[in-house]
């Protein structure tokens, strides 16, 4: 087995189940995002729905993420939780306001209008802390002898507002996106006319990110900026720029399918930056994936079980996007 | 500041995960009943199969959507809360929890969009499998969890190498010793609860005289299921608490109130057990039946609490209490299946309206049921959070300060009384409309059938028999 680096394919594995969740998630809680601004109760009704059978499935993600994390790097885990205390209050409270609007709303007659702004404001801050996590993760934490050290407001700066903000504005590019592929009519010419701002904020906040994360960390600022390294490294701005030129083309063109496609690009792409910059650390500035990982008995043991299990996984859950794919309209049929 | 974040974060866990077990407790059995619904459908097509099914689904949404936003919050609480746990016992938890999650929530959750979104999208047996799919996850998700849940009780299988513990046989500590009990007694307790729940909400229809024919379905089809499950779940119960005797005996200890260990030892129905003085008040007890349940011998030595240091006794009250108040509805339940047997045997089970009253309170009784049972198996594993091994004060995440933890718990209460109070309020309002009002009025359903015909084989056979023209 020495020859096989199980803490890397976990790393993967984590990795491959973040990006998943901050992509499906993502259009979901930027569907939260756009809600009140959505022209009318029916616009919002369809919106909802475009979104009513997935989003448990997408959550469960980050549930995976959490225990996926706790199983392969058990040190991430009881330090990343105990620092983000606050936000990761935030945010369970945000998903749970947001969670239950899906049910509630549809149920409720006068107090609709309460699981509205339930729904939007837990998509919202859920969106913002997570964000707001991000930065706090790329800022790195305080630790000693492999335990959080220190205070409860660590992450508050203005590093990890920005990318609190600039998470809210990723999730709503992606869910407008999501918007136009999966509706007709007045709703979707709603999301188009709102397609072209956001992108202007995502891409800005992606630069602000990208310039502040190596300003923050010499060594980051080392990998990308010195030779050779600058030029391995320097497609993913560029391929970044070409794709937010497709986008915007996409947008004018009154593309369906493809504004979501560049969406998803950018989501890659700005991870890969990320991955650059912080590899090989997964707590900054100095803790390495192998001394956070558990033990390789347990990374093996569930290893088995991820490789058999994830391919069905995806599997049927491309077979439900399947079932419900095509343009959600207001005679779509649910089950209340 | 004196708060103590030990002590906040512990009624925090207790709190949430109170709250969380409920939904659990009632989905794992509603996801069976619905699939065996479903099932009855496909193959009678009789439209009152349907009806419910529909009916129950609405329910079934409402509560497995407040179960998946609080058990999201239980996976982070190890993490916030428990760090030094987390990180001790990760090698184990970690992956029986990832487990869970692929191989039972992404099940439950994708087939829950087919179950409740797809019914006009898929063709009926694809239906009936998410259905089933939905049933499976939940028994798979038990599976883990209370794998989990057991090893902290009786953990096996693991070597502690600094100061975290590495796991030694998958085997073993998956299958730790209270895992088979405590798996099947739990199963069986979250099938009793969704049994009364059903049976309490037919036996309400019936005292109102409405939907009768649907609650006449339900009431007896449920009671017969419980007339099977309410005295095994006795049995199984006796057995998972000789199982306790055996690897946890101190909790035993705390769960009958007895202080020293002695033969003879009297089953205590009453006492106010007191922890400073290390004796009980008011004690009404039957002499030697102790010691008969436990050793099958009046002779049979019980364990008392006397035999371990004060700072390692359970919580005594709260153990003995909330045991006596498990059993005593256990006991209850048995008494409602079989007096229901006996109306049935009389033929007076539709109109016994005093029994339906009863049924009606037995409802919540069942939920509090199953939290008095988690309460007593919890702090009666106190003052330890892996029994033997590891005590919840060098568990607790170090850096928290009592202040941060006192606003989670406060911000916690203030979410969870809002959004599970109006979750209560529109199953309430769902079981007032019933499952007749539907947006298909009975006899409707068949021609919504009707237009679902062609997708499946021998649909034109009956069509006749279904059109009233």
């Amino acid at each position: 087995m020495e020859t096989i680096d199980l803490t890397l394919i976990w790393a993967l594995i984590i990795a491959l189940g973040v990006f998943m969740y901050v992509l499906m998630d993502g259009f979901d809680l930027g569907v939260g995002i756009l809600f009140p601004y959505a022209p009318g109760d029916t616009a919002r009704d369809i919106m909802m729905n475009t979104v009513a059978p997935v989003w448990d499935g997408n959550e469960t993600w980050l549930v995976l993420g959490g225990a996926g994390l706790l199983g392969a790097f058990p040190m991430v885990y009881s330090i990343l939780l105990p620092a983000m205390y606050l936000p990761v209050l935030v945010m369970l409270v945000a998903l749970i306001f947001r969670g239950v609007a899906f049910e509630f709303r549809f149920k409720a007659k006068q107090s609709k209008w309460l699981w509205d702004v339930s729904f939007t404001v837990g998509s919202t801050l859920a969106a913002f802390s997570q964000g707001v996590i991000l930065g706090a993760f790329i800022q790195g934490f305080e630790v000693v002898d492999g335990a959080y050290a220190g205070g409860m407001f660590d992450w508050l700066s203005p590093f990890s507002i920005m990318t609190g903000l600039g998470l809210v504005a990723g999730y709503a590019l992606v869910g407008c996106a999501w918007i136009i592929m999966k509706t007709t009519g007045d709703v979707r010419e709603w999301a188009y006319s709102i397609a072209h701002r956001l992108l202007y904020v995502t891409l800005f906040a992606i630069v602000v990110v990208s310039v502040w994360t190596p300003l923050m960390h010499d060594a980051i600022a080392q990998r990308w900026f010195s030779l050779p390294n600058f030029f391995y490294f320097m497609p993913v701005p560029v391929i970044t720029a070409g794709l937010a030129v497709v986008f915007y083309r996409a947008l004018l063109q009154r593309r369906d399918y493809l504004p979501f496609f560049c969406a998803l690009g950018l989501y890659i792409l700005s991870y890969t930056g990320l991955a650059i910059s912080l590899w090989p650390h997964v707590i900054q500035p100095d803790i390495t994936l192998w001394e956070a990982a558990s033990a390789p008995e347990s990374q093996l043991f569930l290893l088995l079980g991820v490789l058999f299990t994830l391919p069905i996984i995806l599997g049927y859950t491309t077979w439900t996007y399947w079932v419900f794919r095509g343009k959600v309209t207001e005679h779509s049929a649910g089950y209340h | 500041m004196d708060l103590d974040p030990l002590l906040l974060s512990r009624i925090q866990f207790a709190f949430v995960i109170s709250w969380h077990i409920i939904f659990p407790a009632f989905t794992i059995g509603l996801a069976s009943y619905i699939a065996v619904l479903e099932g009855l459908y496909f193959k009678t097509n009789n439209p009152t199969y349907l009806r419910l099914s529909k009916f129950w689904i609405k329910i079934f949404a409402v509560s497995f959507g407040m179960g998946v936003v609080s058990g999201i919050v239980m996976s982070f609480q190890f993490g916030t809360n428990w760090s030094e746990f987390a990180y001790a016992s990760a090698n184990f938890m970690g992956p029986v929890l990832s487990y869970e999650v692929v191989t039972a929530f992404f099940l439950e959750a994708t087939f829950l969009g087919v179950l409740l979104f797809g019914r006009d999208k898929v063709p009926q047996g694809a239906h009936l499998l998410a259905a089933i799919m939905v049933a499976v996850g939940t028994f798979i998700s038990s599976f883990w969890i209370l794998a989990a849940n057991s090893w902290m009780q009786t953990p096996a299988g693991v070597e502690m190498v600094d100061g975290v513990f590495r796991v030694t046989s998958w085997i073993e500590a998956i299958f730790n010793p209270s895992f088979p009990y405590r798996l099947v007694h739990m199963v069986m307790a979250a099938f009793l609860t969704t049994g009364f729940f059903v049976v309490g909400v037919s036996a309400w229809y019936l005292l109102k005289g409405r939907a009768t024919e649907s609650a006449r379905v339900m009431l007896s089809m449920t009671l017969w299921l419980l007339l099977v499950l309410a005295p095994a779940q006795v049995f199984v119960g006796d057995m998972h608490g000789l199982n306790t005797l055996e690897h946890q005996p101190q909790k035993v200890a705390a769960m009958e109130g007895n202080w020293e260990t002695q033969s003879h030892a009297p089953l205590l129905l009453f006492a106010i057990p007191d922890s400073e003085a290390e004796t009980n008040h008011f004690e009404i007890g039957i002499p030697s039946l102790a010691s008969i349940i436990l050793k099958h011998h009046a002779d049979g030595v019980v364990p008392g609490l006397k035999d371990w240091a004060p700072e390692d006794r359970p919580v005594v009250g709260v153990t003995f209490w909330s045991f006596r108040v498990m059993v005593g509805i256990g006991f209850l339940m048995v008494a409602v299946v079989l007096i229901g047997l006996v109306l049935r045997l009389r033929g007076r089970l539709f109109d016994a309206a005093w029994f339906h009253r009863v049924c009606v309170g037995m409802l919540p009784l069942s939920f509090v049921a199953v939290l008095a049972g988690w309460l007593t198996t919890e702090t009666g594993r106190f003052p330890w959070v892996v029994h033997g091994l590891m005590r919840v004060e060098d568990a607790v995440t170090p850096a928290l300060t009592g202040g941060v933890v006192l606003a989670s718990l406060l911000v916690y209460i203030a979410v969870y009384a809002v959004v599970f109070l109006a979750g209560a309020y529109y199953i309430v309002k769902i079981i007032q409309a019933g499952p007749d009002r539907e947006d298909v009025p009975a006899g409707e359903d068949t021609q919504e059938e009707l237009r679902r015909r062609p997708s499946r084989p021998l649909s034109a056979v009956d069509q006749t028999f279904d059109t009233p023209e």
